[in-house]
């Protein structure tokens, strides 16, 4: 029987590391790595888990140690956030390249400076085009369930490309809730054992990984990388549909709240997905035509989910805890790329919520929809909406 | 002018690499370093005199790569796909038969 448990989203993320027997969990312990490499080493020193924990000296060392192993034929896990996972952009790309199918549990948070350690999106959605898979989750049964599902299609021999599941700093890491923890039998049958076909370690058949790639051969090995994640689409669809036949929990790569007769439509990540859905159902009441709109998968980006959902809204509204400084929100930009050749588009809204750990109020949301609802109207509104920011101190 | 005796291997292997990209960019076949030409980026090469050489093979011996064969005669033969252009084999020379000069097509 499924074991709840109250307990914080980092606990959830352990949880998930433990259950997914990792032979070898890498991490550098300070705030940033989040408390999951804490946890961990816990179960590890209780003989809970067969699993080699290594403590390295930084960040960086912590995913060349998961490149490593990866690339020894193990399964590898670790777990980061904001400076933390910058330090580590460099050896991002190598594990993506190499094809090493680890996975990577991020506390999302902000980045310096001012140093800030709380919620933002701004340490992934850095490192989205390092050819990381990414997750995002609503809560800690999400984040549980998405490290699960991050495995099981990382290890995919489709895919075979690192995965990072990203779940709200402070909102989620550090607040409780109740967990269903899945029977680790079931969690077998899911996973199953990491037999590595690619990159291995046998002195008997000895290979090089990492080589160099000569102008003749870099750009068709950054095709593969290309063409596994244009995969993973296929393959995380399977993934959600054998988690509900195990698990009974469903996942979408957008998931959508009260779309389908809906005028304006908010999208956003994350934890924040779950504040959107009581608003939406307070401005139901009041008889606005809204909805809601979850991205679950961020990398691959979800393109034809996305059209979908935006053929049904007049007016999309795209929340985000990011900033592409320049440009505006990167998943504003996304979605527009996704957009920009389709014939019919809802009009495509920017604003920027929630940085650094700032709460993000219903009244913050009532901006949003009065925006939303002047560019419904036809008027000109701002390209880039910054929400709840304190005019008054500029 | 003697060849690099490993001339058919390379070849062989060169052929099946540029045939297929492996997932991730692995290399199976071991000895891979042999077989990768490597003078590529060379910005000098050396020019050989004849006539200054004694045969002494320090040019030879000292080559890190090793990009210099030796001839029926024992003179150095140069192998312009591994040689890196360092210039060791110049500065090593006692006769001054070697002389670094600038790479163009």
């Amino acid at each position: 029987m499924p074991m709840r448990k109250v307990m914080k989203g980092n606990e959830a993320a352990a949880w998930a590391a433990k259950l997914a027997k990792p032979k070898v969990v890498a991490a550098f312990p300070i705030t940033p790595s989040t408390l999951v490499p804490e946890k961990i080493s816990e179960f590890v020193a209780d003989g809970e888990m067969d699993a080699e924990f290594i403590k390295v000296e930084s960040e960086h060392s912590a995913i060349s140690a998961c490149v490593g192993a990866s690339a020894a034929g193990v399964r590898a896990f670790t777990a980061t956030a904001s400076q933390g996972l910058a330090l580590m952009h460099e050896v991002l790309f190598i594990a993506a390249g190499m094809r090493l199918p680890i996975v990577m549990a991020i506390g999302n948070r902000s980045l310096s400076a001012p140093i800030n350690i709380w919620n933002d999106w701004q340490d992934t959605i850095s490192e989205r085009d390092t050819g990381w898979m990414q997750f995002y989750a609503e809560n800690n049964q999400e984040a549980l369930d998405l490290i699960l599902i991050a495995f099981k299609v990382a290890e995919d021999e489709r895919v075979l490309l690192p995965a990072m599941v990203g779940f709200d700093a402070f909102i989620l890491t550090h607040t409780v809730e109740p967990v269903e923890i899945p029977d680790q039998e079931v969690v077998d049958e899911f996973l199953g054992e990491y037999v590595p076909k690619h990159a291995y370690f046998d002195p008997a058949k000895p290979i090089t990984q990492g080589a160099l790639g000569f102008p003749a051969h870099y750009m068709e090995a950054r095709f593969t990388v290309w063409e596994a994640m244009e995969n993973a689409r296929q393959v995380i669809a399977e993934a959600f549909d054998e988690f509900e036949k195990k698990f009974g929990r469903r996942y979408h790569m957008i998931e959508e709240y009260k779309t389908d007769d809906a005028e304006i439509i908010l999208l956003t990540m994350g934890s924040l997905a779950g504040t959107l859905k009581e608003f939406i159902d307070k401005k139901r009441e009041e008889g606005l035509k809204i909805g809601a709109a979850k991205m679950t998968v961020y990398r691959p980006f979800p393109i034809e989910e996305f059209r979908a959902l935006a053929k049904k809204a007049k007016v999309l509204a795209i929340l985000e805890k990011d900033i592409s400084f320049g440009i505006g929100g990167a998943v504003f930009a996304d979605a527009g790329r996704a957009l920009v050749n389709e014939k019919e588009k809802p009009i495509l809204l920017d604003f920027i919520i929630g940085l650094g750990g700032r709460d993000v109020t219903f009244e913050n949301l009532e901006d949003v929809v009065e925006i939303s609802k002047k560019a419904l109207d036809g008027e000109k509104v701002e390209e880039v909406n910054w929400i709840g920011l304190r005019k008054e101190i500029l | 002018m003697a060849e690099n005796p490993f001339k058919a291997d390379i070849e062989k292997v060169q052929k099946e690499y540029s045939e297929k990209m492996t997932t991730g960019a692995i290399v199976y076949i071991p000895g891979s370093s042999v077989v990768n030409k490597t003078g590529g980026w060379r910005v000098f090469m050396p020019k050989f005199d004849k006539d200054k050489c004694i045969r002494c093979f320090i040019c030879y011996t000292l080559c890190p790569e090793p990009a210099i064969y030796l001839d029926e005669e024992s003179y150095p033969v140069f192998d312009y796909d591994y040689c890196k252009g360092c210039g060791i084999c110049a500065n090593e020379c006692p006769t001054k038969a070697i002389e670094m000069v600038r790479e163009t097509k």
